[in-house]
């Protein structure tokens, strides 16, 4: 069993958790949470390029390093793992925001417990992206959604409580109809007379009855939407993003956002195509608005976290719409746009961390001038702006036009409009993020006491500036992220569309 | 020819941009500034070796038996792979007009780094704060016009068209403590980002039907009548032509859709090139230092929208009302800009609204130019223009610079009667005011006369329009010469020292660039640039009367400007006050600024994003807590129920079973 | 003919188990309601299958019961009054808690 590589990226979660357990004081946990998740970022690069070693040498299986380990046989659930491009992406981004998260949060209060959390979460995570058996992926789905209660109602600032409540309940509202899609399509995937399964390979062969899937894909589409930020279900957002800590908010928009846009693809577009392709129309609609309407959002938002949150809601929208495009540019472009915001996004949420450790405020009319006084993280935070409105050269560029790029490609005038509508974001998130980085980093210094603030710490570089190569990785050399998804859209998936 | 040249002359500016952004901190101020120089000063000499190759090496990949000049795609690197036909690459296209700009960019980047030695520092030689960061985006920009004007597909134009914007974004903003310079660096952006909107929605729509990025095949295809365009190296299967006129394709609002696409890229360059209605962003960008606002905001990015208009000429000659559409939105934007220009107290003002209606000529010129007229005259005239301009306007604004770092504000009204103060300034201005003005020997006077021609071959209406306009540019240019250098003796402030002239890191460029504007006219440009690469002689074709008339009108309009501001008199308060309406609002520059203000504040900030913002916390957020609510106040209302006293909970067991009890005999019986 | 003093005995049983506040008091109602239910267990069988017996084991059976449930009521009670030095119900209601 533990001769696959991917089961690695659970167990080494799980065997950080009992070396936290045994930890005595900060220096074992910082130890511990730094080799731990270095580990993983060993494992993930490995696994990237084994992965791109296999294809090169011509394997065109639809996933790869394959296992399956019964769990519990009535029901025929497996521990079934499998990687295909999208998820060896995803593991990469999950483990460098978990890398840099935990530099990020050197200094936090309790650290034991606090890394005991985060490491389950990511745990999840983990288990998530490498699963292809449905049940065990919804099992590690709800492991990365309930540590997120404690995390931000213990380690969280302002209205926490309530914050994580909210947040934790929205989820599960959603959750709540995601099983009800998954037991519906175990109960459909197999014809008549044969053994039900799981596994998301072979539902995909057993092609689930058009009218169950009519029902089943709005189920579970909605379920992973309300993580994905969904309008309009996305209002979880801001709040728990203003109130989580800093490592928090970076992998819950790092990473946790994009389990939301990847169970869209896996589960409700892979499994339910036809399906997919008849009601595209309403949560186009709906992915539109959300894209157009974040941004509006955050124009006129006067908390850090606020803005960036709803920049998520546009930007995470445009990630469901992409893939509500059902071909392979589109969603090759809605693969890049998770990676590209989940590292962007982790960039902006450290950053605010920092700048909110130091001045204690996050209202940017009562911040100004920034740049004199702490210019490092300053200029990250442009580059990071930058990033996210879109200049080539780093990530959200080649994201987002891969996104618009393919999307036009419709052959439907209708999502040609739309696509159109989501192309007006890119002026509108110019405006949000340059009226901030014009308020709080520019102009005088608003607050004399902000003077005797202090740049930033070697972790906080460290963690910022690992960010900053990888976004633009992706912005410079777009073709190799490409290739790696883009694979995976072989075309034998989109069989029945003809696509 | 090899592609080691070419891909140095990328390199080495995106070099120097890491090297000084990563590391200039660490070096002095100096050092920077001379490791920038010795960068530009490299890659200057190397585009011009290659624009030398591409023009006089008559080599076959450039010239064609025929005497042809032809498109030369020196690399071409995938980028990003979209599906297998669209595809970005990043490369390196030499063709006439290309080789042009790369002459034009490095001559007046590395006049203005040579320049910015000089500028960006006090009178008492100290460096300005960030002058290593200075040094990189200047280094940064240099390497995204160089992009631009090299790119082989519309997308790795736009690409090098977004890090333009950037560069220029941070340029403006470069004194960022300055509340004025980071609203208006944040304006130039986000007017420039609306436009690139349009432009990329362009790009989509043309890319979807043609189903590719690359200009060769998108130029390339056979325009009705003529055999003679660009013979292209790459393969020419696909007509354009064909694709758009099969039926097919949709028409939208009275428009074809090819008129939708070059309209909306042309949108792009409207932005860039602040063509009316989105023009209002360059007189702000002043806020700059200077010699950027010499570069980036006179001389090359601001010609971007030409240059894509020319670049994308052949397709824009399939749809003449998308030309008309050109030519209109330059005349107006020229006549415009000019009578602003009139209006104007600050210096650097004056030269942005020159700017904008010179960049207004190029555009007219290229909406007017068609083959039948004279082989396309006015797309050569254009790029002439282009290159004269940037000269001479380069020249006014480091010109400009220099005056601002002696007296220290931009208004013309703290100069005045500084010609004995500053002489090579005195004399390099007052070469750049005729070449702008269109006097014969100097540059401006060839190429805004062939582009007076080509506008009479298109319609009399718009010569005499652009007539006009020319006027108006020798008054304002006039005007401000005279009230800078004239108009009355200069006042020494109180416990200052003379202005005097600058160092010769300043004095330098404009020597040159002066001495460049007083001979370019003479270059024989027909030879170079044309629209399909045939070699055209113009002065074979020169057209005396439209001379004449022209340098009738810019001696005229020069006179005025003299009687008026030679001396001090009354004569403009007196113009002034016979024209007050005209006078305030060509002061207040038509109100647009305002209007924007109203439309950004008033409309979409508080009539879009607050009302958004207010429905998403109070409608959406309400709903989802109105859920929370109202199971909070269920359990509230049952919670009695379960008050702890025993008895009451055997009441209601015995009345529930009472009444089960009940229901089950009544069904029953 | 014998029900009715079932019934009565019952009913008496169900109201002093409702209005009685002393848990003593409670407790006797209960036994009541439970006697009166054996005495229709011994009547129906009685009654209905003279030859078996299993109604009147049942009685018996639950008498035992009773018993033993009676003693372990008295015991919480004591250790109710112990703890709270009351057995009236009303001032009980802690399981609301």
């Amino acid at each position: 069993m533990f001769s696959n590589i991917l089961i690695w990226f659970v167990v080494i979660p799980l065997l950080m958790l009992a070396g936290l357990g045994l930890c005595r004081d900060v220096k074992q946990v910082r130890a511990v949470a730094v080799a731990g998740s270095t580990a993983l970022i060993a494992r993930s690069v490995k696994l990237l390029v084994d992965y791109l070693a296999i294809r090169a040498a011509g394997d065109t299986a639809p996933m790869l390093f394959q296992g399956s380990w019964t769990w519990f046989a009535p029901l025929n659930i497996n521990l079934a793992v499998g990687v295909d491009g999208i998820s060896v992406a995803m593991i990469l981004l999950s483990s460098i925001i978990l890398f840099t998260g935990s530099f990020a949060s050197w200094q936090v209060p309790q650290p034991k417990a606090f890394f005991l959390w985060l490491i389950l979460l990511s745990t999840g995570v983990f288990g998530f992206f490498i699963s292809i058996d449905l049940f065990t992926m919804f099992m590690f789905y709800e492991v990365a959604l309930i540590p997120m209660y404690l995390l931000i109602g213990v380690w969280g600032t302002g209205r926490k409580e309530y914050s994580a409540m909210k947040l934790t309940l929205m989820l599960m509202g959603g959750s709540a109809f995601l099983m009800l899609g998954l037991i519906g399509i175990y109960y459909h995937s197999a014809p008549a007379g044969q053994p039900l399964t799981w596994n998301i390979l072979e539902i995909v062969n057993n092609t689930i009855d058009p009218a169950w899937q009519r029902f089943l894909f709005p189920m579970t589409f909605v379920g992973f939407g309300v993580l994905g930020a969904m309008f309009p279900f996305h209002t979880w957002s801001p709040d728990g993003h203003a109130c989580a800590p800093t490592a928090v908010s970076m992998l819950h928009a790092g990473v946790l956002m994009k389990l939301g846009g990847y169970g869209c693809f896996r589960v409700a577009i892979y499994l339910m195509p036809q399906a997919a392709n008849e009601l595209a129309w309403i949560f186009l609609i709906l992915t539109g608005i959300s894209v157009v309407y974040g941004a509006f959002s955050a124009c006129v938002q006067t908390d850090l976290k606020y803005i960036n949150a709803y920049s998520s809601v546009s930007h995470c929208g445009l990630v469901l719409f992409a893939i509500l495009m059902l071909n392979t540019t589109a969603m090759t472009g809605a693969i890049m746009q998770m990676l590209s915001h989940g590292l962007m996004t982790a960039l902006f949420f450290a950053l605010i961390g920092m700048i909110y450790g130091r001045t204690h405020t996050r209202d940017i009319t009562k911040m100004g001038g920034l740049m004199r006084i702490m210019p490092y993280l300053c200029v990250c935070y442009v580059i990071a702006g930058m990033a996210s409105l879109g200049l080539p050269g780093l990530s959200g560029f080649v994201a987002e036009m891969t996104i618009f790029v393919g999307s036009f490609q419709h052959a439907d005038m209708f999502h040609r409009v739309f696509t159109i509508v989501a192309c007006c974001s890119i002026v509108i998130t110019a405006v949000y993020i340059l009226r901030v980085v014009g308020k709080l980093l520019f102009g005088p210094v608003y607050d004399k006491h902000h003077l005797e603030l202090t740049d930033a710490t070697w972790w906080e570089r460290f963690s910022t500036a690992c960010l900053i190569v990888s976004v633009a990785a992706i912005g410079c050399f777009p073709n190799f992220f490409s290739n790696l998804i883009k694979f995976t859209f072989s075309p034998e998936i989109f069989k029945v569309l003809g696509m | 020819m090899d592609a080691t040249l070419p891909i140095l002359i990328l390199a080495i500016p995106l070099g120097m941009f890491l090297v000084l952004g990563l590391a200039g901190y660490k070096m002095s101020h100096k050092m920077a500034g001379v490791l920038g120089c010795l960068g530009m000063g490299t890659t200057l000499v190397l585009a011009y070796t290659t624009a030398f190759t591409y023009f006089f090496s008559g080599s076959p990949e450039f010239v064609s038996a025929a005497g042809e000049r032809l498109q030369a795609v020196i690399f071409n690197h995938t980028w990003l792979a979209f599906t297998d036909k669209l595809v970005i690459r990043l490369g390196f296209l030499l063709d006439p007009i290309s080789a042009m700009m790369l002459v034009v960019i490095t001559t007046i980047s590395f006049m203005v780094h040579l320049y910015s030695m000089g500028y960006m520092r006090d009178h008492h030689g100290v460096f300005e704060r960030g002058f290593q960061r200075f040094y990189a985006f200047l280094s940064l920009f240099s390497f995204s016009m160089l992009g631009l004007v090299v790119a082989t597909n519309i997308f790795q134009m736009y690409i090098f068209w977004e890090l333009v914007g950037a560069s220029s974004y941070l340029l403006i903003g470069f004194y960022y403590v300055k509340p004025s310079a980071v609203s208006a660096s944040k304006k130039a952006f986000i007017v420039t980002r609306f436009a690139d909107l349009g432009f990329l929605i362009g790009i989509l729509i043309l890319s979807y039907y043609t189903g590719t990025f690359n200009f060769t095949e998108l130029t390339s295809a056979p325009v009705e009548g003529l055999a003679d365009v660009f013979s292209v190296s790459e393969t020419t299967a696909q007509s354009v032509r064909s694709i758009f006129e099969s039926s097919a394709t949709p028409v939208f609002l009275g428009g074809s859709v090819l008129t939708w696409a070059l309209v909306l890229i042309f949108m792009g360059g409207m932005g860039k090139s602040a063509m009316l209605p989105l023009h209002i962003w360059l007189p702000d960008a002043m806020e700059g230092p200077t010699p950027v606002s010499a570069l980036i905001h006179a001389a090359t990015m601001v010609v971007a929208g030409v240059y894509l208009v020319a670049r994308l000429f052949p397709l824009y000659l399939m749809e003449v009302s998308a030309l008309e559409f050109v030519t209109w939105v330059g005349a107006l934007t020229a006549l415009y800009a000019a009578i602003v220009a009139c209006t104007q107290i600050d210096i650097k003002r004056v030269l942005a609204f020159s700017t904008i209606s010179q960049i207004a000529f190029m555009m007219v010129s290229l909406g007017v130019a068609r083959p039948e007229f004279h082989h396309g005259l006015g797309y050569m005239a254009s790029m002439f223009h282009l290159f004269t301009h940037a000269m001479f306007k380069a020249l006014l604004f480091l010109g400009a610079g220099a005056l601002i770092h002696a007296i220290g504000s931009n208004d013309y009204t703290a100069m005045h009667g500084l010609r004995k103060y500053m002489p090579v300034t005195h004399w390099t201005f007052l070469i750049g005011c005729l070449a702008i003005a269109g006097i014969i020997p100097f540059s401006g006077f060839f190429s805004k006369d062939e582009i007076l021609s080509s506008c009479l071959g298109n319609s009399t209406f718009i010569y005499i329009w652009m007539s006009l306009v020319a006027g108006l540019t020798a008054f304002y240019m006039f005007r401000l010469y005279y009230l800078i250098f004239w108009w009355k003796e200069h006042k020494i402030p109180e416990g200052h020292h003379a202005p005097h002239d600058q160092p010769w890191t300043m004095s330098l460029p404009l020597v040159i660039l002066a001495a460049i504007s007083l001979v370019a006219g003479f270059i024989p440009f027909g030879k170079f640039v044309t629209w399909n690469g045939h070699p055209y002689d113009f002065m074979a074709h020169f057209d005396w009367s439209v001379a004449a008339v022209s340098l009738c009108v810019a001696i005229v309009a020069i006179v005025l400007a003299t009687a008026m501001y030679r001396k001090e008199n009354d004569l403009p308060a007196k113009f002034r006050a016979a024209l007050p309406r005209l006078w305030t609002w060509a002061h207040h520059r038509f109100y647009w600024d305002e209007l924007y203000l109203f439309i950004t504040h008033k409309i979409i900030f508080d009539r879009i994003c607050r009302p958004i913002a207010w429905f998403d916390r109070h409608i959406i957020d309400g709903t989802m807590d109105a859920f929370a609510t109202i199971t909070h106040a269920a359990s509230r209302a049952i919670r009695p129920l379960q008050s702890g006293q025993v008895q009451l909970y055997v009441w209601w067991y015995l009345l529930g079973a009472l009444a089960l009890g009940g229901i089950t005999m009544l069904c029953l019986l | 003919m014998l029900l009715v003093p079932a019934m009565i005995m019952f009913c008496c049983g169900v109201y002093g188990f409702i209005t009685r506040r002393n848990m003593i008091a409670i407790l006797i109602s209960l036994e009541l309601m439970l006697n009166a239910v054996d005495i229709n267990f011994a009547v129906f069988n009685r009654y209905l299958w003279p030859q078996a017996m299993e109604g009147m084991f049942f009685t018996l059976f639950a008498i035992a019961i009773a018993a033993a449930e009676t003693a372990l009521a008295i015991a919480i009670i004591i250790n109710l009054y112990r703890s709270a030095n009351n057995i009236d119900v009303h001032d009980l209601n802690k399981l609301k808690h």
